[in-house]
């Protein structure tokens, strides 16, 4: 994590949690700069006139889950949105500010939207799998970037997602079945699946278990747990519990501003900042 | 009697009863414990003019036709219709004339005996019309005390004018069935005389198509009948060709409409596009004839076909899909735009561009409905029938080539019933055994389009 001078000078919050991670001790050593995977540096978000991301400085780090938490219609959606440019979709959203993948900026002119996608997949609140069979919703992705050369590679890539999802064995047998004829649960792992079909390095996944009970939600939980040794995944929660057992790294958003990021453990028994605390302790009853 | 009078009455009564009752409830209103009665006194008045006007009405609606029936009778024992020939066409010309004088509808007779028979008539209208008005009144009587007995703080006027209007609007409801029904009723019937004198196996699958009207009705010759080339017409220049144009074009507006188009934009071309709708298909059909038609011989013309005709099945189709177009790209347009946004999402996020989401997402998924609303248009450009009577021919032929001229069934519908035949004439009646093939087959499509939109509709709630 680099600091320069000129923000250290006038910190915000974010700045601040950032700095105090900075010099949380280990964490120098552990977080080579190569490790960032994503880095957003002063991002604002409108929609029309309205801010709904106020200068916000994250990174999301390679083989990490980081969470974003807060209260309601504070803005984590439209950030995570914003990090695989699917606010382009609303027309009245503009991004300022800049967000980086590996070191370019996702917004340059030059920055092939399709590609950034297909780097940086996305998992939906609702599952939402397209009305086709289950082997055809996993293949839709590599289908159209061209992953693979013929039925057999397909067949493949069909089944090591799957596998990689926790599907595969729920699945295998009834493959050309609809996607929408699994449960709730089933088809948000089919989602996961698709979404790992096109070997992505990022994945975004916006409050993917609520729509979901306790047993499929503990399945997605460890799903999670189990891909963090690929991608850099961030979730969006409003469980804190959730928050507190798959990710690494928590942000805490509040009224469009980042309050708070930092290691989870911190931000769960260590918070810096009274809201944190707040937030925290209210979820906890 | 003239209409006016019952509907004067009724009002007139129905007002009066109206003011009072509201006067009455007001004054149970004032007098209740809190000012506060079970129903509104414009709900008391209501239910007193309902209970008075309608039914003086029901009853002028029968004594209309009784009276007529009364006032014949009381002429016929008069002294002077003895004088009047027994049987016949004369005589009931002069019973005829008579009534006419009497009630001031004929100035001036044409036979004497009619002028003699005027007084009684005369008699008899103003006698049943006095009858007639003391009735009514003493009905309006009879409703108005109903009415007045049972208003009370505590009377549901209310719900009792809710059912009224309930009953209303059942009623009002009934008619188009009734209507839908009777249509129907009448098309079996004639189509039964029909294939009564021609058996349905020539109709159905005969492919020479030439009735004459001006032959032998008891004789006719079922090897003219045979409909085979109206059907292929009806779907050649409806199902085939117009689809062709419809199709493409309906779907293309749609998506550009439901995935491109700015709002802005989308706000002046949808409209525009459901202008085309709203004209007169008779428009159409002179565009088809005086414009498209011609256009389309002399391209066949230089291009080396001999003499080709200048009703083609081609106008008549190209100016239908165009006719059509709306309705495809309104259904695909429903159709698409209720696919949920996250599907869409869904598929942008995977990195498919806005073109690959709508070939492999949007459409597929939005298919059923683009097929009922095909299936909709079908039936409609199937059932048309201005466009193809002005611009395609009422020469029935079996062709496959769109340039020749080709009729379809609702063309011949309109020739057989406008023609010279006599309407119990085959000739005729084939006219009804046409629209009742297209009456079941729209019906079929109409259902069939129906329970597909449907089904896809409940795939997303
Ligand atoms: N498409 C949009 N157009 C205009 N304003 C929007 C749009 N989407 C979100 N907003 C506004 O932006 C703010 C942040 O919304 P966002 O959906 O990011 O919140 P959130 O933190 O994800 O909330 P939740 O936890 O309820 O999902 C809210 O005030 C919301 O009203
Ligand atoms: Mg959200």
């Amino acid at each position: 994590m680099v600091m320069t001078e000129e923000t250290a000078a006038n910190p915000s919050f974010a700045e601040q949690a950032i700095e105090h991670n900075a010099n949380a001790p280990g964490l120098d050593e552990s977080v080579e700069p190569s490790d960032i995977k994503m880095r957003a540096r002063d991002v604002s978000i409108y929609y029309g006139a309205k801010k709904a991301i106020d200068e916000v400085s994250v990174d999301v780090f390679t083989e990490h889950v980081t969470a974003f938490i807060g209260p309601s219609g504070c803005g984590k959606s439209t950030f995570l949105r914003a990090l695989n440019r699917m606010n382009d979709t609303i027309p009245s959203a503009r991004v300022e500010g800049t967000i980086e993948l590996d070191g370019e900026d996702i917004y340059a002119s030059g920055m092939d939207v399709v590609q950034l996608r297909a780097r940086v997949g996305m998992v939906f609140q609702k599952p939402n799998p397209f009305p086709k069979s289950i082997y055809e919703n996993i293949a839709y992705g590599p289908r159209i970037h061209g992953l693979a050369e013929g039925k057999g590679e397909l067949d493949a890539i069909v089944e090591k997602s799957l596998r990689r999802a926790g599907l595969w064995d729920e699945v295998k047998d009834r493959l050309t079945d609809s996607g929408t004829a699994l449960s709730g649960g089933q088809q948000q792992r089919l989602c996961i699946a698709r979404a790992i079909a096109v070997d992505p390095e990022v994945i975004l996944m916006d409050e993917p278990c609520s729509a979901l009970d306790p047993i499929a939600t503990a399945k997605i939980e460890e799903l999670i747990d189990d891909l963090r040794g690929r991608y850099a995944i961030v979730i969006v929660t409003h469980s804190m519990q959730q928050a507190a057992r798959v990710s690494q790294r928590t942000a805490f958003f509040h009224l469009g501003h980042l309050v708070e990021y930092g290691h989870t453990s911190d931000i769960f028994t260590n918070p810096r900042e009274q809201r944190t605390q707040d937030y925290i302790t209210g979820r906890y009853g | 009697m003239s209409p006016a009078i019952p509907l004067l009455l009724a009002l007139g009564l129905g007002l009066a009863g109206w003011l009072v009752a509201r006067a009455r409830a007001w004054t149970f209103k004032r007098a209740a414990p809190h000012g506060r009665l079970a129903a509104l006194p414009k709900y008391h008045a209501w239910y007193a003019a309902l209970w008075i006007a309608v039914p003086l009405l029901l009853f002028f609606l029968v004594w209309d036709y009784a009276s007529g029936q009364l006032i014949m009778a009381h002429v016929l024992a008069s002294p002077e219709a003895a004088a009047l020939p027994k049987f016949g066409l004369r005589r009931a010309t002069i019973i005829n004339e008579a009534w006419g004088i009497a009630n001031g509808t004929t100035a001036r007779a044409l036979n004497e005996e009619s002028v003699a028979l005027a007084e009684p008539f005369r008699q008899a209208i103003s006698r049943y019309q006095l009858i007639g008005i003391g009735i009514g009144l003493l009905i309006a009587g009879a409703g108005a005390a109903w009415a007045f007995l049972r208003l009370k703080p505590d009377f549901a006027a209310r719900t009792k004018v809710e059912r009224l209007v309930l009953a209303a609007l059942l009623i009002a409801s009934l008619v188009a069935i009734l209507t839908t029904l009777g249509i129907f009723v009448t098309l079996v019937f004639e189509t039964f005389r029909f294939f009564g004198m021609i058996s349905p196996i020539d109709f159905l699958f005969g492919t020479q198509w030439n009735p004459d009207p001006m032959g032998n009705p008891n004789n006719p010759d079922p090897s003219r009948y045979g409909a085979i080339p109206l059907f292929w017409g009806t779907i050649f220049i409806g199902a085939i060709i117009a689809m062709i144009v419809a199709i493409p074009l309906g779907m293309m507006s749609a998506i550009y409409l439901t995935q491109y188009a700015k709002p802005g934009l989308r706000k002046w071309v949808k409209p525009a596009l459901e202008v085309l709708a709203g004209v007169p298909t008779v428009v159409y059909g002179y565009f088809a004839a005086l414009t498209v038609a011609p256009f389309i011989r002399d391209i066949a013309l230089a291009l080396g076909a001999s003499n080709p005709s200048s009703e083609s099945a081609l106008a008549a189709g190209l100016v239908m899909g165009v006719m059509i177009i709306p309705f495809v790209s309104s259904m695909a347009d429903d159709s698409i735009a209720a696919v949920p946004q996250a599907m869409r999402d869904g598929s942008l996020a995977m990195g498919a561009t806005a073109n690959e989401t709508i070939r492999r997402v949007l459409v597929p998924a939005a298919l059923p409905g683009i097929v009922g609303g095909v299936m909709l248009a079908v039936s409609r450009a199937i059932g048309e029938t201005m466009i193809v009577v002005m611009a395609a021919s009422t020469a029935a032929s079996l062709s496959a080539n769109p340039l020749d001229s080709m009729t379809t069934v609702t063309v011949q519908i309109v020739a057989l019933l406008t023609g010279e035949g006599s309407f119990d004439h085959p000739a005729t009646l084939a006219a009804f055994a046409l629209g009742f093939v297209l009456f079941l087959v729209t019906l079929a499509l109409n259902f069939v389009a129906l329970r597909v939109v449907k089904r896809f509709r409940e795939a997303y709630e």
